[in-house]
């Protein structure tokens, strides 16, 4: 679909050209900074003025998934020669590595809850879509205000009350209650989305189905959901950005068990500004969305902008 | 193939009623036509045949069987929409097989039974290819095998042609009915088109503000209108009314029209006050001296026949002449009403008057 009646002019096409490519550096520098320090070496990632060109090494990967003991020098020398690339790049510091670091932990956590919620929040978001979408439901416009009234303040307002009450049920520290707790923020956001997209289906094909043999609920199954895909895809995108990134129950809520990537990350600092290691953490971090939303890019792309367009 | 029972039939939307106690009976083999303007409830009538909507109150019968309050999937008929609904995901023959998968049926034998569908509608060119860019004639074709695929106790369509351009949809009516008479099914088929109605049906009921106005065969509907609703709506252009005041009998065989005094059926009724005289254009003759007079404001030719439109003492009317009859905007006739086809109407409540010429149709009275 075209909207001009004239081609663009070269000065114009150039402008526009222009401005997308700074946007994109906007945008993208402090990703690839980010990127850039996970490979630097300390002195490297503190230089001033920032250094462009560096000698990559892995030294901040492997400070992140290890931790490590400063040794005497005769009791390294007592050693012999380190076995692995990694114990080499330790050995510069006079360190030996002692154990795992709990990044491993912490985003499996990210992961479980993560998706965990994901799923959660697009499952039950379609089911009461479809219902708010077709059935004639009590009080319909005001059940669906008051479950897009949950986002008119910012979740972190209700810190407290649900930091009490999950000590009170239990469910502080635990993988249950952060995936409750982001499917509960998600929610709204996933049925008003999920309705919208339902709303769209023609209701036809539903009736179709009825008559050609099939129950109610698998009319829904074979032939809502096969249409609603791109709708439940760029909604399942939003929910996980969401729960994949919030910081601030995480750090109110978890500290061992269940806590997520983001609170960790922070406390890599610790002793000795290990900026790179910080910097491989937020690096690795950023993957799973990535991959994620490249995955169903296409239904993103078509998702969000339904209903801007009809087909 | 089944005889459908409407009985009784009523339908409530809150406090809305789409369709006011409605019955009347489609023969086993029938090509019926639920006609109507938009909003009158015959695709509401439609709707709870198919079981799409329940009835509030009334029985439906398909076969004998009440199934009244029998949700759609179990009560074995096809249903035809009007925007087609093909499942988009799905290609050609995986939508014309897919009622057959849900009766369990092996696939290779629904493969097989999806051919010979499309063989009889001329698709077979096209079974492997996505429903999207495919025509409207096809679409409906496809639809249509969808429908027939697995031999339904009836099928009901939803004006499935509505979505169709007008030069196709003349020869789809014709395919359409061509397939019912080879099929011999059942079908009730909705529409507001009253000559697809007229062509296409074996009997029509024509609903109105979801009351049956009246249901027959449509030359019964066309010649013996029961309402002056059904009498306006159908006919292009439509039953003309001269209202009248007087005072009618039994055994009545003329009427006076100001002075005029014009034949009639003989009455079967009485009626007294307003009155309603309905002629069809088509049984006006013109002449130059005496007759009822009236004075002709315009002409429109139609090819081999004109319609003239003249005003009288009693309201305008218009008449289907031959286009050779040499007539001048302005000038005075006179007019002849053929006798055996006049139709009087209450004018209050719009209701046919029993006459010599409808009591063997009209069963009211």
């Amino acid at each position: 679909m075209s909207y001009s009646v004239t081609d663009p002019s070269p000065r114009q096409k150039w402008t526009a050209g222009t401005l997308v490519v700074a946007y994109a550096l906007i945008t993208l520098l402090p990703l690839l900074w980010i990127i850039a320090t996970g490979f630097k070496s300390p002195s490297d990632a503190i230089a001033y003025p920032p250094k462009v060109i560096f000698e990559p090494t892995l030294e901040g990967y492997v400070n992140l998934f290890t931790t490590r003991t400063r040794m005497s020098p005769d009791a390294l020398s007592a050693l012999g020669e380190p076995a692995t690339w990694y114990d080499r790049i330790v050995r510069q510091y006079d360190m030996v590595i002692s154990g795992p670091s709990r990044y491993g932990e912490r985003f499996l956590n990210s992961v479980i809850i993560g998706f965990g919620s994901t799923f959660l929040s697009v499952f039950l978001g379609t089911l009461a879509a479809y219902a708010f979408s077709r059935f004639k439901v009590p009080l319909k416009d005001d059940l669906m205000f008051f479950i897009l009234s949950t986002r008119m303040m910012p979740p972190i307002a209700v810190a407290i009350p649900i930091f009490l009450m999950f000590r009170q049920l239990g469910l502080s520290d635990t993988h249950l209650g952060m995936i409750l707790l982001y499917t509960g923020v998600n929610l709204s956001l996933s049925v008003w989305l999920l309705k919208g997209f339902i709303d769209e289906i023609p209701v036809e094909y539903e009736e179709a189905a009825l008559i050609d043999g099939y129950t109610r609920f698998q009319a829904f199954t074979k032939v809502v959901l096969p249409q609603a895909a791109t709708g439940i895809a760029s909604t399942a995108i939003f929910c996980l950005i969401f729960s994949w990134n919030e910081y601030a129950f995480a750090v109110l809520l978890t500290s061992g068990t269940a806590q997520t990537a983001p609170p960790f990350i922070p406390t890599i600092i610790g002793v000795g500004k290990d900026w790179p290691a910080v910097a491989a953490g937020a690096t690795l971090f950023l993957v799973p969305v990535m991959v994620f939303t490249i995955l169903l890019r296409k239904h993103l792309l078509r998702g969000i902008t339904f209903g801007a367009v009809r087909k | 193939m089944a005889q459908i029972l409407i009985e009784n039939v009523r339908k409530d939307f809150g406090s809305f009623t789409a369709v006011q106690s409605s019955s009347f009976t489609v023969e086993d083999g029938e090509f019926f036509m639920l006609l109507g303007p938009s909003g009158c409830g015959k695709t509401t009538t439609l709707r709870m045949i198919a079981g799409l909507e329940l009835p509030t109150s009334g029985h439906i019968r398909i076969g004998g069987e009440d199934v009244s309050q029998k949700p759609a999937s179990q009560r074995d008929i096809a249903f035809v929409f009007q925007m087609f609904a093909l499942y988009p995901h799905m290609n050609v023959r995986q939508n014309i097989r897919y009622p057959l998968i849900s009766q369990g049926m092996k696939r290779a034998a629904a493969n097989a039974k999806v051919e010979e569908v499309a063989q009889i509608l001329g698709i077979t060119e096209i079974l492997n290819r996505p429903v999207g860019g495919l025509s409207g004639g096809d679409r409906q074709r496809i639809a249509l095998g969808r429908a027939i695929v697995r031999d339904p106790k009836c099928f009901l369509m939803d004006e499935p042609l509505g979505a169709l351009d007008a030069e196709f949809r003349e020869h789809m009516s014709q395919e359409l009915r061509a397939l019912h008479d080879r099929m011999g099914a059942t079908t009730i088929y909705v529409t507001h088109d009253q000559l697809e109605a007229m062509q296409m049906g074996d009997k029509i009921v024509v609903m109105n503000h979801g009351v049956v106005e009246q249901f027959g065969v449509p030359q019964q509907i066309y010649d013996w209108p029961a309402t002056m609703f059904v009498a306006d709506f159908i006919g292009s252009p439509p039953m003309n009314f001269l209202r009248f005041h007087a005072s009618l009998s039994h055994a009545d065989t003329h009427v006076m029209l100001g002075d005029h005094r014009t034949e009639i059926p003989m009455a079967r009724q009485g009626g007294k006050g307003d009155l309603v005289f309905g002629i069809r254009p088509e049984h006006i003759r013109l002449r130059t001296e005496g007759g009822y007079r009236a004075r002709v404001t315009a002409t429109e030719y139609l090819g081999t026949t004109q319609i003239v439109t003249v005003d009288t003492a009693h309201g305008t009317l218009k008449i289907r002449a031959a286009s050779a009859d040499p007539i001048q905007t302005g000038s005075t006739v006179g007019l002849d009403f053929d006798p055996r086809a006049v139709t009087l109407f209450d004018g209050k409540t719009t209701r046919a008057l029993l006459s010599a010429g409808n009591e063997g149709v009209l069963a009211h009275g």
